[in-house]
Protein backbone atom coordinates (compact mmCIF):
# COMPACT_ATOMS: atom_id res chain seq x y z
CA UNK A 1 0.00 0.00 0.00
CA UNK A 2 1.19 3.30 -1.07
CA UNK A 3 0.25 7.11 0.11
CA UNK A 4 0.20 10.10 -1.50
CA UNK A 5 0.53 14.28 -0.21
CA UNK A 6 -1.95 15.25 1.46
CA UNK A 7 -3.67 11.59 2.08
CA UNK A 8 -5.16 10.89 5.74
CA UNK A 9 -3.12 8.05 7.28
CA UNK A 10 -3.48 6.47 11.16
CA UNK A 11 0.02 5.46 12.87
CA UNK A 12 -0.31 1.64 13.49
CA UNK A 13 -1.11 0.61 17.18
CA UNK A 14 1.33 -2.02 17.48
CA UNK A 15 3.45 -2.85 20.61
CA UNK A 16 6.68 -3.89 18.64
CA UNK A 17 9.13 -5.37 20.87
CA UNK A 18 12.48 -4.26 19.51
CA UNK A 19 14.21 -1.32 17.51
CA UNK A 20 11.95 0.80 16.31
CA UNK A 21 11.85 4.54 15.08
CA UNK A 22 8.15 5.05 15.22
CA UNK A 23 7.54 6.99 18.36
CA UNK A 24 5.02 6.29 21.10
CA UNK A 25 3.32 9.49 20.99
CA UNK A 26 2.24 8.97 17.72
CA UNK A 27 0.69 5.03 17.48
CA UNK A 28 -2.63 4.97 16.83
CA UNK A 29 -3.11 8.86 15.92
CA UNK A 30 -4.23 10.29 12.76
CA UNK A 31 -1.87 11.89 10.75
CA UNK A 32 -1.63 13.52 7.11
CA UNK A 33 1.11 12.74 4.51
CA UNK A 34 3.17 15.93 3.51
CA UNK A 35 5.84 14.61 1.34
CA UNK A 36 7.23 11.17 0.19
CA UNK A 37 10.44 10.37 0.80
CA UNK A 38 12.87 7.66 -0.99
CA UNK A 39 13.28 4.33 0.42
CA UNK A 40 15.81 3.28 2.69
CA UNK A 41 17.01 0.63 4.72
CA UNK A 42 14.92 -0.66 7.02
CA UNK A 43 16.40 0.24 10.42
CA UNK A 44 14.19 -2.27 12.72
CA UNK A 45 16.17 -5.28 10.96
CA UNK A 46 19.89 -3.11 10.41
CA UNK A 47 19.48 -2.71 14.45
CA UNK A 48 20.58 -6.43 14.41
CA UNK A 49 23.28 -7.03 12.06
CA UNK A 50 20.76 -7.39 9.13
CA UNK A 51 21.68 -5.21 5.81
CA UNK A 52 18.27 -3.72 6.08
CA UNK A 53 17.01 -4.57 2.91
CA UNK A 54 15.19 -4.57 0.94
CA UNK A 55 14.30 -0.90 1.27
CA UNK A 56 11.55 1.01 3.18
CA UNK A 57 9.26 3.86 1.62
CA UNK A 58 9.44 6.41 3.83
CA UNK A 59 6.82 9.74 4.35
CA UNK A 60 6.97 12.66 6.09
CA UNK A 61 3.59 12.60 8.10
CA UNK A 62 1.75 15.76 9.85
CA UNK A 63 0.26 15.69 12.93
CA UNK A 64 -1.96 17.91 14.44
CA UNK A 65 -1.52 18.73 18.39
CA UNK A 66 -5.16 18.04 19.54
CA UNK A 67 -5.39 14.73 17.48
CA UNK A 68 -1.63 13.86 19.61
CA UNK A 69 -2.80 14.98 22.88
CA UNK A 70 -6.83 15.53 23.32
CA UNK A 71 -6.85 16.72 26.80
CA UNK A 72 -3.87 19.26 26.82
CA UNK A 73 -3.87 22.75 27.74
CA UNK A 74 -3.42 24.79 24.88
CA UNK A 75 -0.76 27.40 24.80
CA UNK A 76 -1.60 27.71 20.95
CA UNK A 77 -1.77 25.23 18.50
CA UNK A 78 1.23 23.09 16.39
CA UNK A 79 1.57 20.55 14.06
CA UNK A 80 4.10 18.06 14.77
CA UNK A 81 6.29 16.23 11.81
CA UNK A 82 7.84 13.05 11.47
CA UNK A 83 9.63 10.39 8.82
CA UNK A 84 7.61 7.16 9.52
CA UNK A 85 7.78 3.76 7.70
CA UNK A 86 5.17 3.19 4.85
CA UNK A 87 4.98 -0.47 7.12
CA UNK A 88 3.75 1.43 10.24
CA UNK A 89 1.08 3.44 8.15
CA UNK A 90 -2.83 2.36 7.90
CA UNK A 91 -5.14 4.19 5.44
CA UNK A 92 -6.99 7.07 7.37
CA UNK A 93 -10.29 7.96 8.20
CA UNK B 1 1.30 1.84 24.81
CA UNK B 2 4.48 0.59 26.46
CA UNK B 3 7.57 2.37 25.31
CA UNK B 4 11.55 2.22 25.49
CA UNK B 5 12.69 4.64 28.07
CA UNK B 6 14.54 6.40 25.13
CA UNK B 7 11.05 7.40 23.29
CA UNK B 8 10.70 10.33 25.35
CA UNK B 9 8.23 12.36 22.70
CA UNK B 10 5.11 14.01 25.36
CA UNK B 11 6.29 12.55 28.38
CA UNK B 12 5.55 14.66 31.05
CA UNK B 13 7.93 16.19 33.17
CA UNK B 14 8.63 18.67 35.66
CA UNK B 15 12.65 19.10 34.64
CA UNK B 16 13.39 22.29 33.11
CA UNK B 17 15.48 22.72 30.30
CA UNK B 18 18.85 23.44 30.96
CA UNK B 19 20.36 25.72 28.36
CA UNK B 20 24.02 26.58 29.52
CA UNK B 21 26.19 25.52 26.96
CA UNK B 22 29.02 22.15 27.68
CA UNK B 23 31.87 21.42 25.25
CA UNK B 24 32.68 18.55 24.67
CA UNK B 25 35.41 16.52 26.94
CA UNK B 26 38.14 14.96 25.18
CA UNK B 27 36.79 11.86 26.11
CA UNK B 28 33.57 12.49 24.52
CA UNK B 29 35.08 13.43 20.96
CA UNK B 30 37.15 10.39 21.41
CA UNK B 31 33.99 8.36 22.09
CA UNK B 32 32.24 9.92 18.86
CA UNK B 33 34.76 9.46 16.62
CA UNK B 34 35.26 5.45 17.75
CA UNK B 35 31.89 4.96 17.05
CA UNK B 36 32.24 6.33 13.42
CA UNK B 37 35.01 4.69 12.68
CA UNK B 38 33.45 1.17 13.65
CA UNK B 39 30.33 2.38 11.78
CA UNK B 40 32.14 3.08 8.68
CA UNK B 41 34.03 -0.78 9.12
CA UNK B 42 30.90 -2.21 9.41
CA UNK B 43 31.18 -3.11 12.91
CA UNK B 44 28.44 -1.57 14.71
CA UNK B 45 26.14 0.72 12.03
CA UNK B 46 24.06 3.50 13.64
CA UNK B 47 21.21 1.35 14.18
CA UNK B 48 22.75 -1.11 16.37
CA UNK B 49 24.18 1.58 18.56
CA UNK B 50 20.79 3.12 18.74
CA UNK B 51 19.58 -0.45 19.33
CA UNK B 52 22.11 -0.92 22.55
CA UNK B 53 21.77 2.61 24.03
CA UNK B 54 18.04 1.41 24.13
CA UNK B 55 18.54 -1.81 25.63
CA UNK B 56 20.46 0.27 28.74
CA UNK B 57 18.01 -0.95 31.96
CA UNK B 58 15.95 2.11 32.39
CA UNK B 59 17.46 3.41 35.67
CA UNK B 60 21.02 3.65 34.31
CA UNK B 61 19.97 4.79 30.87
CA UNK B 62 18.86 8.18 33.00
CA UNK B 63 21.61 8.42 35.09
CA UNK B 64 23.74 7.96 32.54
CA UNK B 65 25.55 10.97 30.34
CA UNK B 66 24.97 10.87 26.56
CA UNK B 67 28.85 9.40 25.79
CA UNK B 68 27.91 7.02 28.70
CA UNK B 69 25.11 5.90 26.90
CA UNK B 70 27.22 5.69 23.70
CA UNK B 71 30.29 3.67 25.40
CA UNK B 72 27.72 0.99 26.99
CA UNK B 73 25.81 0.69 23.63
CA UNK B 74 29.28 -0.05 21.90
CA UNK B 75 30.34 -2.36 24.77
CA UNK B 76 27.36 -4.12 24.38
CA UNK B 77 27.01 -4.63 20.57
CA UNK B 78 30.87 -5.51 20.45
CA UNK B 79 30.69 -8.04 23.25
CA UNK B 80 27.55 -9.56 21.30
CA UNK B 81 29.60 -10.12 18.39
CA UNK B 82 32.60 -11.47 20.39
CA UNK B 83 35.26 -8.50 19.55
CA UNK B 84 35.82 -7.77 23.18
CA UNK B 85 35.24 -10.46 25.78
CA UNK B 86 33.39 -10.42 28.88
CA UNK B 87 35.01 -7.92 31.27
CA UNK B 88 37.65 -7.04 28.85
CA UNK B 89 36.40 -3.29 28.93
CA UNK B 90 36.40 -2.99 32.65
CA UNK B 91 39.47 -4.56 33.57
CA UNK B 92 41.38 -2.35 31.05
CA UNK B 93 39.76 0.45 32.08
CA UNK B 94 40.74 -0.17 35.78
CA UNK B 95 44.23 -1.43 35.06
CA UNK C 1 29.69 0.08 35.04
CA UNK C 2 32.76 -1.17 37.57
CA UNK C 3 32.28 0.03 41.11
CA UNK C 4 35.13 1.90 42.66
CA UNK C 5 36.64 2.73 46.02
CA UNK C 6 36.17 5.29 48.49
CA UNK C 7 39.58 6.29 48.72
CA UNK C 8 40.10 8.81 46.40
CA UNK C 9 37.97 12.27 46.28
CA UNK C 10 34.80 12.47 43.99
CA UNK C 11 34.39 15.21 41.51
CA UNK C 12 31.43 17.27 41.88
CA UNK C 13 28.22 15.75 41.63
CA UNK C 14 27.35 16.45 38.06
CA UNK C 15 30.95 15.29 36.82
CA UNK C 16 30.64 12.05 39.08
CA UNK C 17 30.59 9.85 35.88
CA UNK C 18 33.32 12.18 33.89
CA UNK C 19 36.64 10.85 35.01
CA UNK C 20 35.24 7.11 35.13
CA UNK C 21 33.91 7.60 31.69
CA UNK C 22 36.86 9.08 30.08
CA UNK C 23 38.69 5.82 31.39
CA UNK C 24 36.66 3.83 29.54
CA UNK C 25 36.62 5.47 26.36
CA UNK C 26 40.55 5.63 26.62
CA UNK C 27 40.52 1.61 27.61
CA UNK C 28 38.18 1.10 24.56
CA UNK C 29 40.37 2.70 21.59
CA UNK C 30 43.34 1.14 23.25
CA UNK C 31 41.73 -2.31 23.23
CA UNK C 32 40.46 -1.75 19.90
CA UNK C 33 43.83 -0.32 18.35
CA UNK C 34 45.41 -3.48 19.79
CA UNK C 35 43.05 -5.86 18.23
CA UNK C 36 43.87 -4.28 15.18
CA UNK C 37 39.77 -3.22 14.74
CA UNK C 38 40.30 0.29 13.99
CA UNK C 39 43.36 2.02 13.24
CA UNK C 40 45.11 5.26 14.84
CA UNK C 41 44.76 6.94 12.15
CA UNK C 42 41.14 6.84 11.35
CA UNK C 43 39.96 7.59 14.98
CA UNK C 44 42.50 10.69 14.54
CA UNK C 45 40.97 11.54 11.50
CA UNK C 46 37.19 11.12 12.77
CA UNK C 47 38.03 13.83 15.90
CA UNK C 48 39.57 15.76 13.50
CA UNK C 49 36.52 15.56 11.14
CA UNK C 50 34.26 16.42 14.27
CA UNK C 51 36.10 19.54 15.53
CA UNK C 52 36.02 20.65 12.78
CA UNK C 53 32.51 21.10 12.51
CA UNK C 54 30.82 24.23 13.49
CA UNK C 55 27.35 26.46 12.27
CA UNK C 56 29.53 28.60 10.41
CA UNK C 57 28.72 26.34 7.42
CA UNK C 58 25.15 26.14 8.02
CA UNK C 59 25.06 30.11 8.29
CA UNK C 60 27.00 30.29 4.58
CA UNK C 61 23.77 28.48 3.33
CA UNK C 62 21.40 30.77 5.24
CA UNK C 63 22.48 34.04 3.84
CA UNK C 64 23.21 32.40 0.69
CA UNK C 65 19.88 31.79 0.26
CA UNK C 66 18.66 35.00 2.11
CA UNK C 67 20.71 36.70 -0.92
CA UNK C 68 19.84 34.74 -3.91
CA UNK C 69 16.37 33.59 -4.60
CA UNK C 70 17.31 30.90 -6.67
CA UNK C 71 19.91 29.51 -4.63
CA UNK C 72 17.03 29.36 -2.17
CA UNK C 73 14.88 27.29 -4.12
CA UNK C 74 17.81 25.02 -4.73
CA UNK C 75 18.40 24.89 -1.40
CA UNK C 76 14.90 23.68 -0.87
CA UNK C 77 14.56 21.22 -3.34
CA UNK C 78 17.73 19.35 -1.93
CA UNK C 79 19.84 20.95 0.68
CA UNK C 80 22.29 18.25 0.73
CA UNK C 81 23.27 19.28 -3.13
CA UNK C 82 22.95 22.66 -2.21
CA UNK C 83 25.75 22.47 0.20
CA UNK C 84 27.77 20.81 -2.28
CA UNK C 85 27.14 23.67 -4.54
CA UNK C 86 29.26 26.07 -1.77
CA UNK C 87 31.78 23.47 -1.12
CA UNK C 88 30.84 22.45 2.40
CA UNK C 89 30.32 18.88 3.60
CA UNK C 90 26.40 18.22 4.45
CA UNK C 91 27.58 15.17 6.13
CA UNK C 92 27.08 11.32 6.03
CA UNK C 93 23.08 11.98 5.82
CA UNK C 94 21.91 10.83 2.73
CA UNK C 95 19.03 13.29 2.81
CA UNK C 96 19.52 17.03 4.46
CA UNK C 97 16.17 18.90 4.10
CA UNK C 98 15.95 22.84 4.53
CA UNK C 99 12.67 24.05 6.10
CA UNK C 100 12.03 28.04 5.26
CA UNK C 101 10.44 30.15 8.33
CA UNK C 102 8.24 32.46 6.90
CA UNK C 103 5.52 35.36 7.88
CA UNK C 104 3.66 32.34 8.15
CA UNK C 105 5.67 29.80 9.34
CA UNK C 106 8.22 28.80 12.29
CA UNK C 107 9.92 25.72 12.31
CA UNK C 108 11.63 23.78 15.21
CA UNK C 109 14.02 20.52 15.04
CA UNK C 110 14.16 17.84 17.93
CA UNK C 111 15.12 14.18 18.10
CA UNK C 112 12.72 12.46 20.33
CA UNK C 113 14.18 9.13 20.24
CA UNK C 114 18.02 9.80 20.53
CA UNK C 115 19.60 12.93 19.09
CA UNK C 116 19.91 13.56 15.41
CA UNK C 117 21.35 16.50 14.36
CA UNK C 118 22.50 18.05 11.26
CA UNK C 119 25.71 18.21 12.71
CA UNK C 120 28.20 18.16 9.45
CA UNK C 121 26.46 22.09 8.96
CA UNK C 122 25.88 23.17 12.53
CA UNK C 123 28.76 20.94 14.65
CA UNK C 124 27.81 19.29 17.64
CA UNK C 125 23.76 19.47 18.65
CA UNK C 126 24.10 21.44 22.33
CA UNK C 127 23.60 19.64 25.25
CA UNK C 128 20.17 21.03 25.78
CA UNK C 129 18.94 19.16 22.47
CA UNK C 130 19.89 15.98 24.06
CA UNK C 131 18.35 16.35 26.86
CA UNK C 132 14.95 14.58 28.08
CA UNK C 133 13.07 17.53 28.98
CA UNK C 134 13.54 19.07 25.30
CA UNK C 135 13.08 15.59 23.74
CA UNK C 136 9.63 15.34 25.79
CA UNK C 137 8.64 19.13 25.42
CA UNK C 138 9.52 19.98 22.07
CA UNK C 139 6.82 17.77 20.60
CA UNK C 140 3.94 18.90 22.98
CA UNK C 141 4.77 22.12 24.69
CA UNK C 142 6.99 23.80 21.78
CA UNK C 143 6.02 27.14 22.52
CA UNK C 144 6.20 26.83 26.07
CA UNK C 145 9.81 25.64 25.70
CA UNK C 146 10.39 28.34 23.18
CA UNK C 147 9.13 31.26 25.79
CA UNK C 148 12.01 29.51 28.34
CA UNK C 149 14.11 30.38 25.25
CA UNK C 150 13.09 34.04 25.13
CA UNK C 151 11.04 33.97 21.42
CA UNK C 152 7.40 34.08 21.68
CA UNK C 153 5.68 32.98 18.53
CA UNK C 154 1.87 34.77 17.24
CA UNK C 155 -0.79 32.65 17.56
CA UNK C 156 -1.48 33.05 13.84
CA UNK C 157 2.38 31.88 12.95
CA UNK C 158 1.83 28.12 12.10
CA UNK C 159 4.15 26.79 14.48
CA UNK C 160 5.63 23.45 12.14
CA UNK C 161 7.68 20.91 14.91
CA UNK C 162 9.91 18.29 13.24
CA UNK C 163 10.74 15.35 15.08
CA UNK C 164 14.19 13.53 13.20
CA UNK C 165 13.44 9.91 13.63
CA UNK C 166 14.94 8.43 10.24
CA UNK C 167 18.01 9.53 8.04
CA UNK C 168 16.58 12.86 6.81
CA UNK C 169 18.06 15.54 8.61
CA UNK C 170 16.70 19.02 9.31
CA UNK C 171 17.88 22.59 9.18
CA UNK C 172 15.37 25.66 9.72
CA UNK C 173 16.13 28.40 7.41
CA UNK C 174 15.35 31.69 9.56
CA UNK C 175 14.12 34.50 8.30
CA UNK C 176 16.49 37.49 7.77
CA UNK C 177 16.12 39.78 10.18
CA UNK C 178 14.67 43.74 8.92
CA UNK C 179 17.11 46.56 8.75
CA UNK C 180 20.01 44.30 6.94
CA UNK C 181 19.52 45.29 3.21
CA UNK C 182 23.21 46.83 3.34
CA UNK C 183 24.77 43.92 4.87
CA UNK C 184 27.23 41.62 2.63
CA UNK C 185 26.55 37.80 2.36
CA UNK C 186 29.74 37.84 4.86
CA UNK C 187 28.08 39.80 7.33
CA UNK C 188 24.71 38.25 7.16
CA UNK C 189 26.50 35.11 7.66
CA UNK C 190 27.64 36.27 11.11
CA UNK C 191 24.23 36.84 12.23
CA UNK C 192 22.85 33.30 11.54
CA UNK C 193 23.37 31.15 15.26
CA UNK C 194 23.12 27.82 15.46
CA UNK C 195 20.08 28.02 17.65
CA UNK C 196 17.84 29.76 15.02
CA UNK C 197 18.80 26.86 12.82
CA UNK C 198 17.39 24.69 15.35
CA UNK C 199 14.14 27.24 15.45
CA UNK C 200 14.90 27.96 18.96
CA UNK C 201 15.82 31.44 18.49
CA UNK C 202 15.82 34.18 15.67
CA UNK C 203 19.42 35.46 13.88
CA UNK C 204 21.00 38.01 15.84
CA UNK C 205 20.03 41.94 15.37
CA UNK C 206 22.22 43.64 12.63
CA UNK C 207 22.95 46.14 15.85
CA UNK C 208 24.81 43.61 17.79
CA UNK C 209 27.06 41.67 14.85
Amino acid sequence: MSYRVGEPVTIADRAHRGHHRTPAYLKGKPGRVERVHAAFRNPETRAYGDDGLPRMPLYLVSFARSDLWPGARASGDHRVYVDVFEHWLEEGK
Amino acid sequence: MERGVHDRGGLPTEERIDRREHALEDWEVLTDALAGALARRGLVNVDELRRGIESIPPVEYERASYYERWLLSIESILSEKGVLAAGELDRRAAG
Amino acid sequence: MSEHAHDHDHAPITDAQGPAAARRARALEQLLVEKGVLRAEEIRAGIDWLVSRTPADGARLVARAWVDPEFKQRLLADARSAALELGLDPGPSPVVVALENTEAVHHMVVCTLCSCYPRALLGPPPAWYKSLPYRSRAVSDPRGVLAEFGLEIHDDVQLRVFDSTADIRYLVIPRRPPGTDELSEEQLAALVTRDSMIGVAQPAAPALA
